[in-house]
């Protein structure tokens, strides 16, 4: 049960953005930006790493629904996620984003830990300050959603399929503040 | 030297909004609602859980500019907020007070830290829902922003003179 009224039946971060529309609306608005706006990354590679660093901090609200969404992005190739979750060294992906995965996880941990040779390592396999930046911001915010989501208890769906329409609707329609009840 | 090239000119923050301005709207609107909403929690509240939480984060920017704002707007002086910072328990704030703290300090570690009898406990004292879920959504963005300013190897040019400007600047200011 959240440990705050929320509305009944609406999981994870939708439930919040609903009750609280006046900070849901900015929430959305980030997400959307960061997710879909112009990036040198792909919004299948950005749901990935926002995947991974839900993953990292077990928040299966968060690593579930945005899983989905990189599947349903990634299309034929959608078993990658699953791969990069579970092992992302040996995961078929470019050295490059193996790369940034790593400065992701640096963030999730303890984000002074991000060194010159992680960042030097990108540059080498091509990442641009765009593709650094991108991920060091996916990588904050998602350890700011999760916090957010798990920290009121909000409700997760625990049947796996519920999360397949949901990422498909992340996938189409992006992210698009829920009208409040 | 940060790791991305930055107008490093500009205090704080304003390097990473410059780099990438669409965001920009975004993270100043969300600063403006959960840093100067004027119900529950004060402003002078609010920012001393962002101090708190950069600095159990040991982002040291985050930290100097939010305390500075703090002691502006609860009008104590910078030894009193550093002792509520080092050991909330020991220090005379108001049990209410301690209680949003302690949810503070639980969603640095991760959300599934926070429990049902610390949030009972805050609600016993008196915090309200809207204070209640302030508190861990000003303290998970710190989280963000903490991650943010370090993971891009920020660094500041902050002095005590320009934090305790900067300082009364936003606690007058704002965020706009």
């Amino acid at each position: 049960m959240p440990h705050i009224p929320l509305p009944d039946h609406v999981a994870g971060i939708r439930s919040l953005a609903m009750q609280y529309p006046d900070s849901g609306k900015y929430l959305y608005e980030l997400v959307q930006i960061l997710l879909r706006g112009e990036s040198p990354l792909s919004p299948a590679e950005r749901e990935l790493i926002a995947a991974f660093v839900s993953s990292l901090n077990e928040c299966v609200f968060c690593c579930e629904s945005h899983a989905a969404a990189s599947r349903y992005l990634f299309q034929d190739q959608s078993g990658v996620v699953d791969h990069v979750l579970k092992d992302y060294a040996s995961a078929p992906i470019s050295e490059k984003l193996k790369a940034l995965l790593t400065i992701a996880g640096r963030v999730q941990a303890d984000a002074r830990t991000v060194s010159d040779q992680d960042i030097a390592l990108a540059r080498s396999f091509g990442a641009n300050d765009r593709d650094i930046h991108d991920t060091v911001l996916i990588a904050a915010t998602f350890c700011m959603f999760n916090r957010y989501v798990d920290g009121l208890a909000t409700s997760t769906p625990e049947d796996p399929a519920e999360y397949i329409p949901m990422g498909e609707r992340m996938g189409t329609a992006g992210y698009v503040q829920p009208i409040p009840q | 030297m940060a790791h991305i090239s930055l107008d490093e000119t500009l205090p704080g923050m304003r390097s990473l909004l410059a780099f990438h301005p669409a965001i920009a709207p975004a993270l100043t609107g969300l600063m403006g609602v959960m840093m100067r909403s004027q119900e529950g929690l004060c402003s002078g509240e609010r920012e001393l859980i962002a101090a708190y939480v950069s600095r159990l984060n040991h982002c040291t920017a985050c930290e100097n500019i939010h305390s500075a704002i703090a002691c502006h707007l609860l009008d104590v002086t910078e030894i009193t907020l550093n002792s509520i910072k080092q050991d909330f328990s020991e220090v005379t704030i108001s049990d209410r007070l301690k209680a949003l703290l302690t949810i503070a300090q639980k969603i640095q570690r991760g959300g599934t830290h926070v429990t049902a009898s610390q949030v009972a406990n805050a609600k016993a004292m008196g915090c309200t829902d809207v204070e209640i879920h302030d508190t861990v959504l000003i303290a998970a963005l710190f989280c963000m922003f903490n991650r943010y300013i370090d993971g891009l190897g920020l660094e500041s040019h902050d002095t005590p003179g320009t934090l305790n400007e900067r300082g009364q600047h936003i606690a007058i200011n704002g965020y706009s």
